[in-house]
C-alpha cells in the first residue's frame, strides 16, 4: 500500500528523520494560509499523488509569495498528474502539501528495499541524489552502496558510519546521518514497509541533513496489525475497478487491449494474457479469481470485467483440479444467464471431468465457444473479436 | 525415489481442525499420504478423520514420529508455526498459507539458520499448492490424479499453472517423480535452485520442468546452477511476458521491480544457459516430451 509524500513525511519524523516545516491543503485559499503560517518569503507547494516524476510532470512548484502560491495551486486542484509512473490517465490532484524551500548544497538518494536475493532489508544509497534510482544505476553504477542488514540485530551503528562515509558526508554531520539511516531502518521494521525512500536526502546549506522528499509503501499483507498504517490508504490514488476488485477478494488489473480475461490462479492468469498477445491479440486486465472457482465468483468476475468498456471479448480459462469442470460450467451458464453480456464468450476448462463440462457448456444453449487448448482459446478469442468487430451479428447467431 | 516425501514420509497437519484444513487432510489421506497427526493449540486430544490432535508439534513428533509438516495456518501466526516444526525435529515443511507479512519470512529464514545444515529443516512454500511424489504421497492442495508416476521432476512458483503442465505430461503418458510448489512470495522457504539441486541428486528423476514467472531473482539464480552444475535437461516456461512493469500480478512476489525481472529478460537468460525454454503455456507437455526423446536417443 503507497501513502502520500507529506504522510511518509510524518512518519519517518516520528523516529527521527529530519524533514522540513510544511502543511497540508485541500484547497488553494488553505495552501496560502499555510504559507503564511509556515513564515519565510520562498515555498515548495507539491501536489500530493501516489507517483513519482512529479517534479517534471508539474507537480512541484517554487512560489515566492502567496498570490503565486493560490495560481500554482489552482492549476493543481482537481487536475490528473501524469507523470511517467502514472500511466496515460494520470493521477488526481486533490490535496497539495507546502514547505519552506531549503538551500541546499548536496542531493543524496537513500532508500530501504526488500532485497529478494539476500531475503534481508537492504540500503542502498548514492551520492547522486535527484535522479531516480534507475538513471543513478544506468549513468553512475559506481556511487552506489549497498548494505544488508542482519535481521537477528538490526542494524549496526558501524554499517550507518560506513554508509556515510562512503558518501562523503562531512565528518562533522555523520553522527546526524547515522540518526537518520537508524530511523529510516526503525521505521521500516516496526511499520512493516516494503520500501522507504527519500530522494533527495540533502545537505542544507546550513549544515543540516534533510529529508527533502520521502516514499513509503507497505505490505498489504502485514497491515492487520498496523491499523493506524491502513488509515493513511487514499482510494482516489487508486483504480476504481482495482479497488473494488480487491475489496470482494478478487486479483484484477486493468490494462489497455480488448479481451477480458476470467481465470483461477495468478500464475495461469498471466499465462493466458501472453498466450492472447502470442495469438495476435491485448489482454484488457489481468484477472485472479482464486483457486477455487466457485459461481459466485465467476459470477463477480464477469460483471467486473464487463465493466470495462473497451472488452470486446471474453476468455475464461479454468483448470479444475479439487472442483469439477462439469460444477465450473454450471457457475458459468448461470452466471451468463443471470447477466447476458453482448459480447462473445470463449470458455475453455481443463481438469477433472472436462468432458461433462463441456456438455453443461454445449446443451446451456448460449453462444459459448468452447476450446480444448489454452492456445487454441486465445486464437478463438482473437478471431471473436476481430469477427464481432467486421460484422457485429455474426458471433451471436453461432 | 522421489525428493521430500515418500510412502514412509510420517505427515502432520499444523492447524488441521480448519475447515479447508480438514477437506484437504482427507483428499491427502484418500490418495494414501501417511497423515499421522495433527497439531491446533487448546485442541489436543480431539481428532480429525481418525488422526489424533496435538496441542504442540513436539508433542505430535514425540506421539508418532512425524518427519513432514503440512502448515495451514492463518497468516497472522503462519511464521510462527514454521519455526515450531523447525524446532521440533521436522525434517520438510510444506507452507500453504497465502498472506504471510513478508518481514514475518525474513524472521523465519534467519530463525531456521541456526539449525547446523544437516538438521535444518526445509521449507517450501508459503503460498504454494504443495508438493506431490504421485503414487506415494501427497502433501499440499493438489488434485492428485492429474500426476502420473514418473521421472519428470517439476518446480514452479504457482499452483494452476503447475497442474496445466501436469495435466498435459499426464495426457502424453508422462509420468513425474515430484512436483514442489515454491510459492508465488517474494521471501519464500527454498528458491528454484535449492530444489533443482535436490532432482540432480534423485536417480529417479530423469528430466525437470521449472515454471517461472516474472519478478524476482530465482530464475536467473537457477539459470547459472544449471549452466554450471546440472547434468540433466531442464525445460522451462516463464509467465508474464505481457504484464506491466511495477504492477503485482496476484502472487505478491510477481512484479517487475528491477534488471532482469521480466519474462523476457528470465527467458533470455535461461536460453542462455542452455535450457529449453517452451514459448507458450499449450506447449510445456510437448517440450517436455521432444527433450525426454531427444535425451534417449
Amino acid at each position: 500500500m503507497d501513502i502520500h509524500e507529506y504522510q511518509a513525511k510524518e512518519i519517518l519524523a516520528k523516529f527521527g528523520v529530519t524533514v522540513p516545516h510544511g502543511g497540508l491543503a485541500y484547497s488553494p485559499e488553505q495552501a496560502a494560509y499555510r504559507a503564511r503560517e509556515l513564515g519565510g518569503d520562498r515555498w515548495i507547494v507539491k501536489a500530493q499523488v501516489h507517483a513519482g516524476g512529479r517534479g517534471k510532470a508539474g507537480g512541484v512548484k517554487l512560489c515566492n509569495s502567496e498570490h503565486e502560491i493560490q495560481d500554482a495551486t489552482n492549476e493543481m486542484f482537481g487536475r490528473k498528474l501524469v507523470t511517467h509512473q502514472t500511466g496515460a490517465e494520470g493521477k488526481g490532484i486533490y490535496r497539495v502539501y507546502v514547505e519552506n524551500a531549503v538551500d541546499f548544497d548536496r542531493e543524496i538518494y537513500l532508500g530501504f528495499v526488500l532485497d529478494r536475493t539476500s531475503q534481508r532489508v537492504m540500503i542502498v544509497a548514492s551520492s547522486e541524489g535527484g535522479m531516480e534510482i534507475e538513471e543513478i544505476s544506468a549513468q553512475k553504477p559506481e556511487s552506489i552502496v549497498r548494505s544488508t542488514v542482519e535481521p537477528a540485530v538490526g542494524l549496526q551503528e558501524f554499517q550507518a558510519r560506513e554508509i556515510a562515509f562512503a558518501l562523503g558526508i562531512p565528518a562533522a554531520l555523520t553522527q546526524q546521518m547515522v540518526r537518520t539511516l537508524n530511523g529510516c531502518y526503525k521505521a521500516f521494521r516496526e511499520l512493516d514497509a516494503t520500501m522507504v525512500e527519500i530522494n533527495p536526502l540533502v545537505i542544507t546549506s546550513d549544515n543540516r541533513i534533510l529529508a527533502l522528499d520521502a516514499k513509503m509503501t507497505f505490505d498489504g499483507n502485514a497491515l492487520f496489525r498496523h491499523p493506524h498504517v491502513s488509515e493513511l490508504r487514499d482510494k482516489s490514488q487508486e483504480d476504481p475497478r482495482e479497488a473494488r476488485a480487491a475489496d470482494r477478494g478478487l486479483a484484477y488489473i486493468g490494462l489497455t487491449g480488448n479481451i477480458g480475461c476470467i481465470v483461477n490462479g495468478a500464475g495461469l492468469a498471466m499465462a493466458t494474457m501472453d498466450t492472447i498477445k502470442l495469438a495476435g491479440g491485448e489482454p484488457a486486465n489481468f484477472l485472479d479469481i482464486g483457486g477455487g472457482a466457485t459461481p459466485e465468483r465467476v459470477a463477480k468476475a464477469f460483471r467486473l470485467v464487463m465493466s470495462d468498456d473497451n472488452v470486446q471479448a471474453i476468455l475464461v480459462n479454468i483448470f479444475a483440479g479439487i472442483n469439477r469442470c462439469d460444477w465450473v460450467a454450471e457457475g458459468v451458464v448461470q452466471a451468463l444467464t443471470a447477466n447476458p453480456v453482448d459480447v462473445p464468450v470463449i470458455v475453455r476448462l481443463a481438469g477433472t471431468n472436462v468432458e461433462e463440462g463441456q456438455k453443461i457448456l454445449a446443451k446451456s444453449g448460449l453462444p459459448i465457444i468452447r476450446a480444448g487448448s489454452l492456445m487454441e482459446a486465445a486464437e478463438r478469442a482473437v478471431t471473436a473479436w476481430q469477427n464481432d468487430q467486421k460484422q457485429n451479428t455474426k458471433m451471436r447467431a453461432i | 525415489m522421489s525428493i521430500f516425501l515418500d510412502r514412509e514420509s510420517r505427515v502432520i497437519v499444523q492447524g488441521i481442525t480448519g475447515r479447508m484444513a480438514q477437506f484437504h487432510t482427507k483428499e491427502m489421506l484418500d490418495y494414501g499420504t501417511n497423515v499421522v497427526g495433527g497439531v491446533v493449540p487448546g485442541k489436543g486430544g480431539e481428532t480429525v478423520f481418525g488422526v489424533p490432535v496435538f496441542d504442540t508439534v513436539k508433542q505430535a513428533v514425540a506421539a508418532t514420529g512425524a518427519d513432514a509438516s503440512l502448515v495451514f495456518v492463518p497468516p497472522p501466526f503462519a511464521a510462527d508455526s514454521i519455526m515450531e516444526a523447525a524446532d521440533s525435529g521436522i525434517r520438510y515443511c510444506v507452507c500453504i498459507t497465502d498472506g504471510i507479512p513478508a518481514q514475518d519470512m525474513i524472521r523465519v529464514k534467519r530463525y531456521m539458520y541456526r539449525y547446523p545444515k544437516d538438521r535444518r529443516m526445509v521449507l517450501t512454500g508459503p503460498n504454494c499448492a504443495g508438493t506431490i511424489s504421485p503414487g506415494k504421497a501427497l502433501l499440499g492442495i493438489m488434485p492428485g490424479h492429474i500426476y502420473l508416476p514418473g521421472h519428470v521432476g517439476i518446480v514452479g512458483r504457482s499452483g494452476t499453472l503447475g497442474y496445466e503442465a501436469a495435466q498435459q505430461l499426464k495426457d502424453r503418458g508422462i509420468g513425474v517423480s515430484t512436483s514442489v510448489g515454491i510459492g508465488g512470495d517474494p521471501i519464500n522457504g527454498s528458491s528454484f535452485r535449492d530444489i533443482l539441486e535436490h532432482f540432480e541428486a534423485d536417480p529417479d528423476t530423469h528430466v525437470v520442468c521449472m515454471i517461472g514467472e516474472i519478478g524476482g531473482p530465482q530464475e536467473a539464480e537457477a539459470a547459472a546452477y544449471i549452466q554450471n552444475h546440472m547434468t540433466k535437461p531442464v525445460i522451462a516456461y516463464i509467465a508474464g511476458l505481457t504484464a506491466p512493469k511495477g504492477r503485482t500480478m496476484g502472487h505478491a512476489g510477481a512484479i517487475i521491480s528491477a534488471f532482469g525481472e521480466s519474462a523476457s529478460e528470465k527467458v533470455e537468460i535461461l536460453t542462455a544457459a542452455g535450457v529449453t525454454v517452451a514459448e507458450n503455456p499449450s506447449v510445456i507437455g510437448e517440450t517436455v516430451a521432444q527433450v525426454m526423446k531427444k535425451k534417449a536417443a
